[in-house]
């Protein structure tokens, strides 16, 4: 600590424990508290209260007040345990006998305010700050502590009771320790007196009739074997194994849904892996016992693990599929479609049953869709999903939703009933369907996706989020069909291509500007995917499509504007960069035409968002190389910065230096200079006349003047990005020119360039930057520059700015200022109030 | 409680509802579908039109080609198009009392009822659907007299000759029935026969019923009635919509506790979400638009129109469509336009509002001061002048057979940049097409009906739980096209009573009770006798008066004086005679007590018998039976008058007299 500290923390202490000051701001409580643990950890020892006295003091004088404020006396708990988590500092406290009153019976637990829940819930969190140790165990054992945390498991406050679980459960791991050995059976185990009572609690309340402690032991269980995986887990397992197994069957204690959570996190434990006590039988059992909807969790996380027996595995799949084989079956005529499964692990009466209650289809769908799409976004799932049915499944669903599907049973008229038009099963089932699109799936069904997808766009009772679905399940799919066996068909592919753009042509005109928006993104999607595909290239060319893009560009909604930009930004690739032969548009999307558009909304359009996108398309075009010759890349990368320099808005600027660091690369790269700074360079390339150019092209592009006036920029990321920018390119020049650096002080006088750091110092160049002559700096002049780069400290700089803006107000001192700051001014109101 | 169904078009409905000695006349819808039948009428001649040929029969022979055209395999009636009419043989409709109108929509048949049924009894609705169904009974006169048609084809309808038509004509039901449209002197007549009212206004009937108007939220002025007497409540709802849109909104709580709730009016195309349509409207606009095509929409010249105007007033812009003129076409379009500004307290909130600061409520004012929005009463004058291309046509009839649209059909239907959008449900748009394929022009659909669908109806049930809903059948099975649609019925309990064209209903509720006054001078004079605690009893006699279905009891008249004078008596002055009532009797006679009594009065022979239904008192000496039963007690002696008496009056001390 400090000493400026150490002389502060008495009068904070005193200032906190004076009953007449208002409760302290709880930030700056825990704030402290984060500082005190950090002291704590730096040195370990009693040294801590005994160059502190204030802080024993500071217990005391909490303790002796008859009515003390519930947050400052909750903060004292905690600190009391943080710092008696050092042993030293225990025993010191203990000494002073003042452990009995904080954490004791002596102590606020049995006050009034033991009441107030956030006192309660510092008992708690300082009790396990200070469990790191096994005489703070024993002071808690033995005093009668573990019967107050059992009873604060029932807690009104679900934040206590929470606490209070997994308080107790470190208090086991704490009291068992890592050494334990384990024995054969449960019986023979020789616990630890402390795990011996917690153990014992947790037995007693299984076998109460109590549903409330039944649950809270199960959440106790829950806990444990989430974070402890020790062996000797297996033999608290044994004890309990039946009980558990009681519950799955019998529905009195409605606590099912909890059962899950158990078994999964057992599940995960390496503890459990082998196939010895009778684990999976239980797991094996929930799956048939509890409802699809409570089971789906622990289905999918048994899917996801490595180390499983295949039976459980397979089962586990099967009460996911459930409900998908459910609809399939609902769907078709008996003996037309055979479903998913052979057979199922429940009662597929309990599946039908849920799927035709209003209530709950639309919940248990829309569970088992997204545990679907969770699976499938794992890349080496242990088992295989039946990726045709599954599809033919989610198909099915959307199909109900918006009525197309004539449903053969009782039951799929039902399901019907209760689907058409539900939105929430909508999106599920689209997003179910977009993440197969990565599996491969049998080629016959692609054509009545797409009709299916069709349908979906067209239809004007679409709402705007499920269009929005629509088109990204879509563009998945259509992203995956060059690889398809459907896309040698050219004429399905033509008509498919032709229909999606037909819709877009319509959507693009929405009134609705999310729609607008939305297409946009579709659009843009699909030319990042298919850019390369002829068959895609030509339908799009010959749709309304680019031409309605551009329209959008004047759209009244900024975000549209925003999205029209990229997505003009990508059709250029398609409709002159990569496409030398222009086939049908004739000259009206030429480059000339859509830069020059582009320049004119960077520069006039009033909103952020459209200029930000142009800048990212500029900065694209650029690393793809599409901004033409060298000379026209030089005057494109001028007329940009030009522009983007005056912008007001910080993220255009911090795009435009992503520009001027992609146009930097490309340089170096076309005069044979290596990117990266550090590689070697070869002898061939590193005549003056290679290294010069690209500097003299900087020069002329106004680049420095742009990289100098963004460092003192009032936004911080933009001055951060022009110091790494500079940086590159001093280490660049400078290495390259070793030689040339000599003479430098004559030049500094008269370039000013000892101006230019100390403006630079006092961060107001953008201020005082000298439009032309005078005292200032040449940033045209490349020798000039070359000076700048090598004078200038910019590593200094970089670590300036790289500081947190609050690094001065963030120390200790601070904080304890800013507590006996917040106690003058309470005093200083109060005088005022005579 | 009868209803008489006279249409069978749900949301075009006509019923009369006989309810406590009132005829009340639900509605009268037209239906104008039998129009479709017809070759439209071109305002300028048509070469197209002309030049279509007769009927030929299989056979290779022509059939009635005068009358009957065949056009891209459809066959139409060469002829002024014709209505077809609610029912008028199914109860005499000169009994009805009074018409009840729901929206301007529905009373498109009302002069053919006023005006040739013998009708002689009030028609009752708000101000803006007589206005605003004055002006689409006046730009549909205006449409079909504009156009004289020197023909009028009539044997086509021989039941022996239609018989042998090709489909739909032959399906054609009620064809003799079939009437020319009204004249305007007509629709002023039957208009002058309207009385107005305000939403939520008693009207009392003949004093048997009230009938009142609420706020259905489908159009301006549209109104749900509600019709009750003392003890019986019926709700009729036609044509109500829960959305926000310019009308006031659908005031709900009004039809709670509904004995009976006749349901009409749905919304015809119940799978197309309005929201959704109006933006496929827009899209498609733009498209054709910015494609250098023109737009056409049929349309009514009031209703959707005002929400789509407002609509394209945000759009246009954005959509970069300012600088293409909209035209509004109608005879009545001037009028449908400013009256829409001028009845602000029948409009949404909102518009309300807007009226005190002061603005008008619609945005179209804005867009006729701009000149994006011009109107005209027809395409002959200034518009010819004005015209300019690509623009959008809004003009009548939906059902393309008459009015301006005619025309735009003919001039765009080439070519394939025009767009020709369907908003209105009334008529199918394949249909309405007919006569004009082969068309170049491309067609939409999207038809905008704001009425209630099933999810609103199921919500508005279970909110309102009336005891008994009546629909139209068509409601009660989901959509033919689509019977897989269950979800597209309505499903309450118990199940709805459906009714169906010409179908006369006993609806299933039975009245119980009436309610008759009491007058104060006859309540002074009654004592009542408490006879079980909390319930008294007082005998009554008066005189029951029923006068306008008011029954009130009135003192009796006085027992007639002895005529003062013996020269003079009228026969009108002679009032029925009226004896003074004799009282009644109450209580049961104890037997032992009564043979006590008797004792002591000197009979010494009394016998008592039971009997299975109480007991015989017998006084062997006189005679003389008295048999004492629950509810009647017999004294029979011979001939001994005073002993009777003397009987008798020993009998009622035991009894209370009242």
């Amino acid at each position: 600590m400090s000493r400026e500290c150490a002389m502060l923390l008495p009068r904070v202490c005193a200032a906190l424990a004076d009953p007449r000051q208002p409760g302290s701001d709880d930030t700056c409580l825990e704030k402290m508290l984060d500082w005190f643990r950090e002291l704590a950890a730096g040195e370990p020892t009693v040294k801590l209260l005994q160059d502190n006295p204030c802080l024993t003091e500071f217990f005391t004088s909490m303790l002796a007040l008859p009515e003390p404020n519930p947050s400052v006396l909750a903060f004292t708990l905690r600190l009391a345990g943080t710092i008696a988590a050092l042993e030293g500092c225990f025993q010191h406290l203990q000494q002073q006998k003042l452990l009995a009153r904080l954490f004791g019976e002596d102590g606020p637990l049995n006050s009034i305010v033991w009441e107030d829940a956030s006192v309660r819930s510092g008992w708690v969190e300082g009790v396990q700050s200070m469990l790191q140790h096994q005489p703070a165990l024993h002071f808690m054992c033995n005093g009668g502590g573990l019967d107050v945390i059992f009873t604060l498991q029932g807690d009104p406050s679900l934040f206590v009771a929470s606490a209070a679980s997994r308080l107790l459960v470190h208090m086991l791991t704490l009291s068992v320790g890592p050494e334990m050995t384990v024995p054969l059976n449960a019986k023979d185990c020789s616990w630890p007196p402390c795990a011996q009572m917690i153990i014992k609690h947790i037995e007693d309340s299984l076998q109460s009739s109590s549903a409330s402690h039944i649950k809270q032991s199960l959440k106790l269980l829950t806990i444990l074997f989430g974070s402890c995986q020790a062996p000797w887990t297996k033999v608290l397992w044994l004890g309990i194994a039946k009980q558990v197994e009681f519950f799955l069957t019998e529905d009195s204690v409605q606590a099912q849904h909890m059962l899950a959570d158990l078994l999964l996190n057992m599940a995960r434990s390496p503890v459990f892996h082998d196939a010895e006590g009778n684990f999976w039988a239980s797991v094996t059992s929930a799956l048939e016992h509890l409802t699809p909807v409570q089971a789906g969790p622990l289905a999918v996380g048994i899917l996801r693990l490595r180390q499983c027996p295949q039976d459980v595995r397979i089962q586990a799949l099967t009460v996911l599929l459930q409900p998908m084989d459910c609809i399939l079956r609902a769907a078709s005529q008996p003996l037309e479609y055979a479903g998913l499964l052979d057979e199922s692990v429940s009662d597929p009466s309990a599946v039908e049953s849920l799927l035709s209650s209003k209530s709950s289809c639309a919940n248990l769908l829309c569970q088992t869709l997204a545990h679907l799409e969770e699976l499938l976004s794992v890349t080496c799932l242990p088992v295989d999903l039946p990726y045709a049915s599954l599809l033919h499944s989610v198909l099915t669903i959307l199909q109900f939703c918006n009525g197309l599907l004539i449903p053969a049973s009782p039951l799929g008229s039902k399901i019907s009933q209760i689907l058409i038009g539900c939105f929430r099963v909508q999106r599920s089932a689209l997003d179910a369907l977009a993440a197969l699109s990565d599996r491969k799936c049998c080629d016959t069904v692609i054509g009545s996706l797409f009709d299916i997808l069709l349908a979906y766009l067209e239809s004007p009772n679409t709402s705007p989020t499920v269009l929005k679905k629509s088109f990204q399940a879509t563009s998945k799919w259509l992203a995956h069909l060059p690889g398809m066996s459907f896309f040698k068909n050219q004429g399905q592919t033509e008509k498919t291509l032709q229909d999606v753009f037909l819709v877009l042509q319509k959507r693009l005109c929405s009134p609705c500007w999310e729609v607008r928006d939305s297409s946009l993104e579709f659009l843009t999607n699909l030319i990042e995917c298919l850019r390369d595909q002829d068959e895609f290239r030509q339908s799009l060319l010959s749709s309304e499509v680019p031409k309605l893009t551009e329209n959008l560009l004047e759209d009244p909604e900024s975000y549209v504007r925003a999205s029209a930009v990229t997505a003009m930004g990508h059709l250029a690739f398609v409709t002159y960069f990569f496409a030398p032969e222009s086939p049908v548009t004739g000259n009206q999307y030429n480059k000339e035409n859509t830069m020059a558009k582009l320049q004119e909304i960077l520069s006039t359009d009033p909103e952020g968002f459209p200029r930000r996108a142009v800048m990212s398309i500029f900065t694209m075009w650029l690393e793809e190389s599409c901004t033409g010759q060298l000379e026209e890349t030089e005057q494109f990368v001028s007329r940009v910065i030009q522009t983007a320099e005056h912008d007001l808005d910080w993220e255009v600027k911090l795009g435009c230096l992503e520009l001027v660091q992609v146009f930097c690369i490309h340089m170096f790269c076309q005069f044979g200079l290596p990117e990266c700074p550090y590689a070697p360079v070869s002898p061939a390339v590193s005549s003056s006349n290679h290294q010069d150019e690209p500097l003299r092209t900087f020069c002329r592009t106004n680049l420095f003047s742009f990289l100098f006036r963004s460092l003192c920029d009032c936004d911080k990321p933009v001055g951060q990005k022009a110091c790494d920018i500079l940086l590159a390119l001093k280490s660049h020049f400078c290495r390259s020119s070793v030689i040339d650096s000599q003479g430098s002080g004559d030049l500094s006088a008269e370039h000013s360039i000892p101006w230019l750091q100390r403006t630079l110092r006092q961060g107001s160049l953008a201020q005082n930057f000298p439009t032309d002559g005078g005292n200032g700096v040449d940033f045209q002049d490349p020798e000039s520059m070359m000076l700048a780069l090598r004078t200038i400290d910019l590593e200094e700089l970089h670590d300036a700015l790289n500081k947190c803006s609050d690094h001065v107000e963030k120390s200790p001192q601070s904080l304890l200022e800013d507590i006996l700051a917040t106690v003058a001014t309470t005093e200083e109101n109060e005088a005022d109030c005579y | 409680l009868f209803q008489y169904c006279l249409s069978g078009h749900p949301t075009l409905p006509c019923n009369v509802l006989k309810f406590k000695s009132t005829t009340i006349m639900l509605d009268c819808g037209l239906d104008m579908t039998s129009t479709l039948n017809f070759l439209p009428l071109p305002l300028v001649q048509s070469p197209r039109l002309s030049k279509l040929p007769g009927l030929v029969l299989k056979d290779g022979s022509t059939f009635l080609d005068k009358e009957l055209k065949e056009c891209s395999g459809h066959v139409f009636v060469d002829s002024v198009p014709e209505f077809c009419l609610p029912e008028t043989e199914l109860l005499d409709l000169s009994t009805v009392d009074v018409i009840l109108i729901s929206n301007y929509h529905c009373m498109m048949a009302l002069p053919y009822i006023t005006e040739y049924t013998g009708f002689t009894g009030t028609v009752y609705a708000t101000e803006p659907t007589v206005q605003i169904g004055r002006l689409l009974m006046e730009e549909l006169v205006n449409s079909i007299e504009r156009v004289p048609k020197a023909q009028s084809a009539s044997t086509w309808k021989n039941k022996e000759v239609q018989r042998l038509l090709p489909a739909p004509l032959k399906d054609a039901v009620e064809v003799s029935m079939w009437k020319k449209c009204y004249s305007m002197p007509e629709v002023n007549a039957a208009l002058s026969k309207i009385q107005l009212v305000g939403y939520s206004q008693k009207i009392e009937l003949f004093g048997a019923v009230q009938v009142t108007p609420l706020s259905s939220g489908y159009a301006l002025g549209s109104s749900n009635w509600i019709i009750q007497s003392h003890y019986e409540k019926v709700s009729y709802v036609s044509g109500s919509s829960l959305l926000t849109t310019h009308p006031q909104p659908m005031d709900q709580a009004s039809l709670k506790n509904s004995d009976v709730l006749i349901l009409t009016g749905l919304t015809q195309i119940p799978t197309a979400n309005p929201d959704g349509m109006v933006g496929e409207f827009c899209s498609n606009l733009a498209m054709t638009v910015r494609n250098g095509g023109n737009v056409l929409v049929p349309c009514y010249p009031s209703g959707v129109i005002y929400d789509l105007l407002e609509c394209l007033y945000q759009y246009i812009d954005s959509a970069g469509l300012s600088n293409v003129p909209f035209y509004f076409i109608s005879p009545v379009a001037n009028s449908s336009l400013e009256f829409s500004q001028i009845f602000a307290e029948w409009l949404c909130h909102n518009k309300q509002t807007k009226v005190y600061l002061p603005e008008p409520p619609f945005p179209h004012a804005e867009l006729i001061q701009t000149n994006k929005l011009k109107h005209y009463p027809s395409i002959h004058g200034d518009f010819s002048n004005d015209f300019k291309q690509p623009c959008v046509v809004f003009t009548g009839h939906p059902s393309l057979r008459f009015g301006d649209v005619v025309h735009f059909m003919e001039l765009w239907g080439k070519s394939s940049l025009n767009t020709v959008i369907f908003t209105e449900p009334d008529f199918s748009y394949l249909d309405a097409l007919a006569p004009y394929q082969p068309l170049a022009m491309k067609c939409v659909y999207c038809p905008i009906d704001t009425r209630l669908n099933f999810i609103q109806v199921s919500k508005l049930l279970k909110e309102v739980q009336p005891l008994h809903v009546v629909c139209p059948e068509q409601y009660t099975q989901p959509p033919p096209s689509q019977s897989h649609r269950t979800d597209l019925m309505i499903d309450c309990q118990p199940p709805p009573m459906s009714y169906r064209r010409a179908e006369v209903l006993t609806l299933p509720y039975k009245r119980r009770y009436e309610k008759i006054e009491i007058m104060p001078e006859l309540a002074d004079s009654l004592v009542p006798l408490e006879i079980k605690p909390g319930i008294s009893l007082a005998t009554v006699s008066a005189v029951l008066h029923t006068k306008d279905n008011k029954h009130v009891l009135q003192l009796p008249p006085k027992p007639a004086q002895p005529p003062s004078s013996k020269k003079r008596k009228r026969v009108s002055d002679d009032v029925p005679e009226c004896k003074p009532p004799k009282p009644l009797l109450s209580g049961s006679i104890p037997v032992e007590q009564f043979v006590q009594t008797l004792e002591k009065h000197g009979f010494s022979d009394v016998k008592v018998e039971d009997t299975a239904k109480g007991h015989i008192v017998l006084l062997q000496e006189a005679e003389t039976l008295i048999q004492i039963e629950e509810d009647s007690t017999h004294i029979i002696c011979d001939n001994d008058e005073p002993l009777r008496v003397k009987l008798r009056d020993l009998v009622l001390k035991f009894l209370q007299k009242f």
